[in-house]
Formats: structure tokens, C-alpha cells, sequence
């Protein structure tokens, strides 16, 4: 599927209403959308929602080998999935550009930081470490897809809970939920990324930029920084040409927004964390806005099956009885098997197959068999040579008879003991 | 507060919201239990040459897991779920287009493939695409000890003896498709059927809630 295009009237208009400082939502040049998020049922799943753009955060873990040169560290993994259903210009299995920035920054974010004590995640040196696995899935594309990711990611290894393991000598256990509470990671600091737009050869400047502002943008800048005002990144696309000012001044701006929405992350935490310790349902389920209309929650019911038994019965009887004549398999002599008795050949070759049919056992005689037999008029006892002729028979091996069996493809039939002519030797 | 006689079955709290997401064209997230999917539709579209169909709409369905790449299970879910669909849309209305319907799993708690059916269902409904008749999808356990339990959870099913989906159709509460895994007899089919038609009425009857809950206001 392809992205609708957007169209010159509606270019011209948003960079004319951006050189008025307007932007469409009405936004203020330096704000952000509303940020909501929420947490799954299990450890580790978090939902965020950046205005319309919406992701979905998941972190799993596994016991693997760790990396030859890092024997003692953990192994982070991360994966942002552009789903389809976040745009109809996003391919399934298709690694665009987009994805391979998107991965490529979300990396950088969260690996090249550090911010992740991955020393504690190593269990036995050498032979097993924790790998975590951080999957974003993109669920509807509204603009800023680097922002929402990474603000999921970080609350999502925060979230997150690994099973406890112990350590006796060499044998390891893993403790399951219910047996020791689960541990979270140990976390310095949570980089997020913040997104400057620009229009204009860099001359007007928006932050978190909606579907639309992306769209007639000229280059992009991103910087991933810390509460404690340390950058952790930076990354300038586009191809614009900046001034040493206006990076100073977004990375200050970027200073301002990281810790606002680090104080949200910290008071979602929060909030689930009491939640979940008052016993409460958590999870998407819980977080469906009841109060909206085009949402509706429906409680247990019981379903009332009284006459299903009756119901049934009366189908299986009215029901056709199951055939009295099974094919069933028939073993005419040791090391034989035969489906299907007496069938035609139904390949398209009818001429000169059904002659060597001798059927050994079988209650239904050759009547079938309408053709004449041209060849093989042997006699019991006869030595079939092994010759040259275009009839080849297939031979069955028989304790008493000492000839080699002699397999054929012949006329298109498939090779196997079971529906393989034959000719028996007596 | 089972006898031999009476059978009352549970029926798992449902919550559906629809027109969730800005992009696609219909989206609906379906929650039963702790089982929670998220469906979007695109269509009718542009199709690639090489997917298209003269007379007929192109239905393409994705499943996307909540951990890892999509794998063979997956291809399996999506086959279930096209042929239930191409079943009840009627296709030839818009020939030489796409469809596409992506699902995102959200928390798989057991009854997984009929949550995804009844989100796909309100999606398509959502996006206001025509169908001949709405579906729905209704998973019946069978214990070891032969009691038939709808929309059983994870550990439900982890124990039970077979485990059977069915997709029910609304207008003559016929089987579109069933899957099936582990061992029954022919009567136990026939019964797990039954149950799975009376327990689909409830889920239509919460379609209609729904649809009447949203139109409420403009009708």
C-alpha cells in the first residue's frame, strides 16, 4: 500500500502558517502533545501515547551465551517494529530507511549510554548472562515516532522485572514468579530523545513535529539527554546547515522537556506500582476509557447450556452413519502393504499398466482390469529375467525366492511398498 | 455449580473500544479477560499488480506477536482468520483493491485466535466495509475429565485435553471455520459446536451494545 501524497496546496499552507508561528494544532513552537502512558499486565509492557501517535513497549528476557569479548556483561537487544497499521506507507518484513534510523538511534539512545548496569545481568562468567530484549511496535504513526519509542523503551525497562537466580557452583536456578518475587533492572539513568524539526534552511525550528510538520520538514534534529542535563546522543539529519546558537539553544529546550517528562514517567511508575501492591486488575483492560462512546465493557455472564447435550445428540443422528467399507490397509504377504485395492490408474497412461495386476490375496479379482494383458503371461515358477524391456515389473523380495527386487518408477507410479504394482514370485 | 443437568457456562467479560487510531481506516481493540488485541484495517486501496485480483478485493492479513518476528504460528493465525473474513466481506464489490487487516497482540492470556477474530470483526465494521454477515470466534476447552469450558485461559488451556476455535457467522449461526488441536469424538464436536453457537449469541448481542452505544449520540 502506498502513502497518499500530499498535495502542493497543502505543503504551501503549512510552511506559510509555520513563517506566521503557527502550527496546526496550535500548538506553541516549543511544546509538546499531550503524553500518556500506561502499563500492560505483565512486568515489562508499557503503552505510550504522544498525542494520536501511539507505541507499544515490550521487554522479555532469556538465559544465553554471552558475547566472546564481553564474557561478564549482559546482551541487550533492541527491535522497533514498524508495524503496518501505524501507516499504510510502512511494508511488513521490509527494513525502509526510516526503520533503519529509527533502530539505529534507539540504540544509540539506550546502548551506547550505558544506562543499563549490564555487568549485573551476568549470572555465570563466561557461560550464561540475561539478554534482554526491548520490542517497540508502532501502532499508529501521528509524527515523532523517535520520541514516543524511546520514552517507551526507557519506562519499559523500568518496568520491567527479570525472574531471581541463584548460583551454587556451577548449577543454576531460575526462580519462577510465584516462587521469589522478580527483580528489576538496575537502571543509572534514563535517556530520552527529544526531536527538532526544521523549515526553511534552518531558519524556523519546531518541537515534537506532528504527521504533516514531518512531512514538508526540512531536516530533523534529535538529541537523547538525561535529567541530569547530560546528552547522550545527538544526531542531525536533512542535510541542513545549523548554527552553533540554535544547537546550544535546542539542547537547553531539550533540557527543559527531558525532565518534565521524566518527572511523568516517574509518576506513572508510581502509580502502577501502587496499583499493583493494592491487588487491582492492571493492564490494557483497565486502562480502556469506560467514559468514551465508542467504548463498552460487558462484565461475566454466565451462558445458560441447558439443552447443548440434546443438541448435539440430534445432530450426530441425523448425521450420516460413517461408511461400512473402510479402505483399510492389506497386507497380502510380509513386508507388503497395499492401499487401496484394485483402483485404476488414474495417471493417463491406461494402455499397458493394468496387465502385470495380479492381484496375490485380494477378494476382488482382475475384472476390473479391462485391458488385455499384453506381456508377462509367466507362469508361477517362471525366473522373470531382469532385461532391458520397456515393461519393467517390481520384484518382491521373498525368503524362498532368492531374486533381487527391482524397483521401479515404472509408468509414473510412485515408488513404496504400498500402492506400487507388483509381481508376485511364487 | 455444575449438575449433571444444568450447564451454565462462563462467559469472560468482554470490552471492545473502536476508532482508536487516527491512521487506519477502521481500528477496533477487543478485550476478553486478560487477552487483548488491537486490529486495524486500510481499505479499500491500491493493490500491487502482482496481488491483484480481476473481480475481487485482495485480503492480506497480518498478526503481529507481541515478542520476536512473526513465525509459522502466526502464518496459521493469519490463514484462519483471511478465510473467515474473505468469507463474510463481500469482495466483489471492489475488485482490483487491497485489504489489508493488521493485528497486534496486545496480552495473550488464552483464547487467543477467537479475541482476534472479534477484533477483526469490529474493525472491518469499524472501516465500514460491506459484509454479509458479522462473524465471531469462540474457543471451547475440553478438560481432562470431559467438562467443556468457553474461553478458557492460559493455564485452562495448558491442561486441557483438546482445544477447539470455531468462527460463528450471525446469520444462521453457521461454522465458518474451526481449528482444532488434541483428541475428541465426534459427539464432543458436535456438543463443543453447540455450546460455541448459544455462547456466540452473547457476543453479538455485545456487537450491537457497542455499535448502538456509539451511534447514540448522532442518530
Amino acid at each position: 500500500m502506498k502513502d497518499t501524497p500530499l498535495s502542493n496546496c497543502e505543503r504551501d499552507f503549512l510552511l506559510k502558517a509555520i513563517e506566521e508561528k503557527k502550527r496546526l494544532d496550535g500548538r506553541q513552537t516549543y511544546d509538546y502533545r499531550k503524553i500518556k502512558i500506561s502499563f500492560g499486565t505483565d512486568y515489562g509492557c508499557c503503552f505510550v501515547d504522544l498525542g494520536q501517535t501511539r507505541v507499544m513497549a515490550q521487554v522479555s528476557c532469556e538465559l544465553v551465551a554471552p558475547k566472546e569479548n564481553r564474557p561478564n556483561e549482559g546482551i541487550m537487544f533492541f527491535n522497533i517494529e514498524l508495524s503496518p497499521m501505524a501507516s499504510p506507507g510502512f511494508e511488513q518484513g521490509r527494513q525502509s530507511e526510516l526503520s533503519v534510523k529509527l533502530n539505529r538511534q534507539l540504540e544509540r539512545c539506550l546502548r551506547n549510554s550505558k544506562c543499563i548496569d549490564t555487568e549485573s545481568l551476568c549470572v555465570v562468567s563466561g557461560e550464561k548472562v540475561w539478554q534482554i530484549r526491548v520490542d517497540v511496535h508502532t501502532l499508529n504513526n501521528d509524527g515523532n515516532l523517535m520520541d514516543a519509542a524511546s520514552i517507551a523503551a526507557i519506562t519499559a525497562l523500568c518496568h520491567f522485572r527479570r525472574p531471581d537466580v541463584s548460583t551454587q557452583g556451577q548449577e543454576v536456578t531460575v526462580y519462577s514468579p510465584e516462587e521469589r518475587d522478580p527483580i528489576p533492572l538496575s537502571i543509572y539513568h534514563m535517556p530520552i530523545s527529544v526531536s527538532f524539526a526544521f523549515f526553511q534552511q534552518g531558519t524556523y525550528l519546531l518541537v515534537d513535529p506532528c504527521e504533516r510538520e514531518e512531512r514538508v520538514m526540512d531536516g530533523l534534529l534529535v538529541i537523547a539527554m538525561n535529567k541530569h542535563r547530560e546528552i547522550c546522543s545527538i544526531q542531525s539529519s536533512g542535510g541542513i546547515m545549523l548554527l552553533k546558537e540554535q544547537v546550544m539553544r535546542c539542547s537547553k529546550i531539550a533540557g527543559v522537556k527531558v525532565s518534565e517528562i521524566t518527572e511523568l514517567i516517574n509518576e506513572a511508575l508510581l502509580n502502577d506500582r501502587k496499583a499493583r501492591k493494592a491487588g487491582g486488575k492492571c493492564g490494557f483492560a483497565e486502562s480502556m476509557p469506560q467514559e468514551r462512546i465508542t467504548a463498552l465493557k460487558k462484565d461475566e455472564t454466565p451462558v445458560e447450556m441447558t439443552d447443548v447435550t440434546e443438541t448435539a445428540n440430534g445432530i450426530i443422528q441425523k448425521g450420516e452413519a460413517a461408511p461400512q467399507t473402510v479402505p483399510s490397509p492389506v497386507v497380502p504377504v510380509p513386508g507388503v502393504g497395499q492401499v487401496g485395492q484394485g483402483l485404476q490408474n488414474s495417471w493417463g497412461l491406461e494402455d499397458d499398466d493394468e496387465d502385470d495386476y495380479e492381484e496375490e490375496k485380494n477378494d476382488n479379482s482382475g475384472d476390473e482390469q479391462v485391458e488385455e494383458v499384453t506381456k508377462m503371461d509367466v507362469g508361477e515358477g517362471d525366473v522373470v529375467e531382469i532385461s532391458d524391456s520397456e515393461e519393467e515389473e517390481v520384484v518382491i523380495l521373498n525368503p524362498e525366492v532368492p531374486e533381487k527386487p527391482k524397483n521401479t518408477g515404472s509408468k509414473s507410479h510412485q515408488k513404496g511398498a504400498a500402492a506400487s504394482k507388483k509381481r508376485q514370485k511364487k | 455449580q455444575r449438575s449433571s443437568n444444568e450447564l451454565y457456562l462462563r462467559c469472560q467479560e468482554f470490552g471492545c473500544e473502536q476508532s482508536l487510531l487516527s491512521r487506519p481506516d477502521g481500528s477496533a481493540s477487543f478485550v476478553q479477560g486478560d487477552t487483548s488485541v488491537m486490529a486495524g484495517v486500510y481499505g479499500p486501496a491500491e493493490v500491487k499488480v502482482s496481488k491483484e485480483i480481476y473481480d475481487r478485493a485482495t485480503l492480506e492479513v497480518l498478526v503481529q506477536p507481541k515478542v520476536g518476528l512473526p513465525s509459522v504460528r502466526e502464518r496459521s493465525q493469519e490463514q484462519c482468520v483471511r478465510e473467515t473474513c474473505e468469507a463474510s466481506l463481500l469482495l466483489t464489490l471492489h475488485p482490483r483493491s487491497s485489504l489489508t487487516l493488521i493485528l497486534q497482540v496486545l496480552h495473550d492470556d488464552g483464547s487467543l485466535l477467537s479475541c482476534c477474530l472479534n477484533a477483526a470483526c469490529m474493525a472491518l465494521m469499524d472501516a465500514g466495509l460491506p459484509m454479509s454477515c458479522l462473524f465471531c470466534g469462540v474457543t471451547c476447552a475440553i478438560s481432562t475429565d470431559g467438562q467443556i469450558i468457553t474461553d478458557p485461559t492460559a493455564a485452562q488451556e495448558k491442561e486441557s485435553r483438546a482445544l477447539m476455535t470455531f468462527a460463528i457467522d450471525s446469520a444462521k449461526h453457521s461454522v465458518l471455520m474451526s481449528s482444532t488441536k488434541g483428541s475428541f469424538s465426534v459427539h464432543e464436536l458436535q456438543q463443543c459446536i453447540a455450546v460455541s453457537q448459544k455462547a456466540s449469541e452473547k457476543i453479538f448481542q455485545f456487537y450491537r451494545d457497542s455499535v448502538k452505544r456509539r451511534y447514540s449520540k448522532s442518530l
